[in-house]
């Protein structure tokens, strides 16, 4: 790997994101399935992802908004699983976790001959997001220099460049990786660490806090 | 006249920093509210708070209220019945005077709405101006504050043609979302933390309150402060606490509001109220006039179990203002307040007035319980329904509805200017 010459500073950015309705309700599973052929893909996006934006006072047993519908409005705890088991990071674009879930839902529904419904209020709506991101002033030179930040961010500074960074990045990576790697091969274990950091299954803060741990260990590593 | 800077103690300071970022873009852009009503009601509340702080930014930022006779504000309140699931009547005569305010009101305020870069209009009341506005330059944005999850169709059917023509609508959440042929925000509304109606206050303000309505300081107080609205369920609120008296017999029930300039049901609804209070003294039925705010602020402040018990509702800002002050809320499980009663941790939803009582019953057994439960409810207040976050989303819309429609705006400053 060639280290380029001077790396620009990292700029650590925040965001907000701004739910868009796309329109599109649904009160069954062969409903669901028919709109998930057609919805924005923003939306498959925003359901899988938006959670973790939002504010949470339990665990939540499902962590996508799919799975948590089937469970817990048609009460389908078979498929809900299944959905739930979906790791989005594990698609290399959202168009083939469109068919992934169409694929999956398709399955039961011919498992279980009747697709069930429900009222109208319990119905699921199709969201989806805009994205606003703010500069946050700092400025990181050299990777080192993280250790003591990363802590410091916000939780939707973490959801910027951990998460949003795989739609953004042209290698579908975390922006952290995507700079360390303009540094050339001196920094590539504490690459291959931030790889193993999973960013679906947990909150943001779990995030933020594995990432100070990664940035943390490596420093000590350097240093000893 | 408080600034923008005034909030980051509340808010926090880079949220404020936030702000500024994205009203780099929007300096001087002209932008005008509408709604139809300066004192009474939500909508009235925000756009005061709203407004100030937007022209603080550097927007050319302008609030008009329309005006209109009896038989317009009859009309809207029956479309704002109507879009909250109530059969009403909708005759071609009603219609028709609708309209004729709505063209008379664009005649005063065409000047200034065709030539605005961003015009909000608020509800219904106002929603036939585009129609009268054919030289509009702008964008034109519908805010529904209402509660729209169930529509009587034949006032939805009606009021869709007048919004279809419009670049976007704002709704409070997504069960509010219609089918339309322009983009939907979704957009909680918000409270002004540093205003009279939540600021904190002094302790002796708090009992103060109790002594000038003249509740005994010595026993519990239950509260409601909304207006006087069916939709408000004012009588289911006295059912409630009928029940909850079973148990608790040292109860009392306060039943606060005021009257909005575009709700002429109010006086009616009132009435019923205080005729189902009968002759019970412990029931105290206020009617505040409009800017009772801190009158309202001790009143929460001072009550030991809270309701806003809504059969429909837009959002219950009532709900978020308790939240704010560390209370729990006891709500109906509808529309927006489902988005701030989270169940179990900020308060209870409840379906009926048995449930409601259940609910009174366990908090004035749990005060431990009740306190852990309003620490949340305030911390889920601040980072979600707070004005600087209702004042972001709508300098992030503007920035969008301005700038190309893009799903990605990217703010950049020099960090060294």
């Amino acid at each position: 790997m060639t280290a380029s010459k001077d790396p620009e500073p990292f700029a650590i950015k925040d965001c907000t994101l701004m739910p868009v309705a796309t329109g599109i309700i649904v009160q069954s599973l062969k409903e669901m399935r028919d709109s998930l052929a057609t919805v924005h893909a923003g939306s498959i996006y925003h359901h899988f992802w938006g959670a973790l934006m939002r504010h949470r006072f339990d665990e939540p047993e499902y962590n996508n908004d799919f799975a948590r519908w089937v469970d817990e409005e048609l009460r389908d705890e078979t498929l809900a699983e299944r959905l739930a088991v979906i790791d989005p990071t594990d698609f290399g674009d959202l168009e083939s976790l469109r068919q992934h879930l169409i694929d999956v839902i398709e399955e039961r529904l011919d498992e279980v001959q009747r697709s069930a419904w429900v009222p109208a209020h319990k119905a699921f709506h199709f969201v989806r997001s805009q994205i606003v991101v703010f500069d946050t002033r700092r400025r990181i030179t050299i990777p080192e220099e993280l250790v003591p930040v990363v802590p410091t961010i916000s939780e939707t500074s973490v959801f910027y460049h951990f998460i949003d960074a795989r739609r953004r990045t042209p290698t579908g990576e975390d922006d952290f990786r995507v700079w360390i790697t303009k540094f050339g091969d001196t920094y590539e274990s504490l690459r291959n660490e931030l790889a193993l950091i999973d960013p679906y299954f947990g909150t943001l803060a779990e995030v933020r806090q594995k990432l100070a741990d990664v940035f943390e260990n490596y420093s000590g590593r350097r240093s000893s | 006249m408080k600034s923008i800077d005034d909030y980051a103690e509340v808010a926090g300071e880079e949220v404020i920093d936030h702000l500024r970022q994205l009203a780099v873009r929007l300096k001087g852009i002209r932008v005008v509210h509408v709604n139809s009503t300066r004192t009474g009601g939500g909508v009235a509340e925000i756009l005061t708070q709203l407004v100030p702080l937007q022209q603080d930014l550097g927007l050319d930022a302008r609030w008009e209220v329309i005006r209109g006779e009896e038989n317009f504000f009859s009309c809207t309140k029956d479309f704002h019945n109507g879009l909250q699931g109530n059969p009403v009547p909708l005759s071609e005569t009603v219609l028709e005077a609708y309209e004729q305010t709505n063209a008379h009101n664009a005649e005063e305020l065409r000047g200034v709405l065709e030539e605005a870069d961003i015009v909000f209009i608020h509800d219904p009341q106002p929603l036939a101006l585009l129609k009268f506005c054919p030289g509009r330059k702008g964008r034109w944005i519908w805010r529904c504050h209402i509660d729209l999850s169930h529509p009587y169709r034949p006032v939805w059917r009606y009021l869709r043609k007048l919004v279809v023509d419009y670049d976007a609508s704002i709704f409070s959440l997504a069960d509010f979302a219609q089918p339309l042929p322009h983009i939907q925000y979704l957009m909680p509304p918000s409270i002004d933390p540093l205003s009279e109606k939540n600021k904190d206050l002094d302790e002796d303000k708090v009992l103060g309150v109790r002594r000038q309505f003249g509740l005994d300081p010595d026993r519990p107080v239950m509260l409601q402060v909304s207006r006087f609205d069916r939709f408000k369920d004012p009588i289911g609120v006295i059912r409630s606490y009928r029940l909850a008296k079973t148990f608790a017999p040292h109860l009392q029930l306060v039943l606060a509001g005021g009257g909005a300039t575009d709700d002429p049901e109010g006086r009616a609804v009132l009435d019923e109220v205080r005729s189902e209070a009968a002759e019970d003294e412990d029931i105290h039925v206020l009617l505040l006039p409009s800017d009772a705010h801190l009158t309202v602020n001790a009143l929460q402040r001072a009550a030991d179990v809270v309701l806003q018990k809504s059969t429909r509702e837009g959002f219950g800002l009532t709900v978020t203002e308790t939240m704010w002050k560390g209370k729990p809320v006891i709500g109906g499980d509808t529309g927006g307040i489902r988005l701030q009663v989270v169940n179990h941790h900020t308060g209870f939803l409840v379906s009926t007035p048995e449930g409601a009582a259940l609910r009174i019953r366990y908090m004035l057994n749990h005060p431990e319980r009740v306190r852990t439960m309003g620490v949340k409810a305030k911390e889920f207040v601040r980072t979600n329904f707070l004005l600087t976050r209702n004042l972001r989303d709508y300098l992030s819309l503007m920035t969008i509805m301005l700038y190309g429609d893009q799903d990605r705006i990217e703010l950049e400053i020099n960090p060294n200017p």
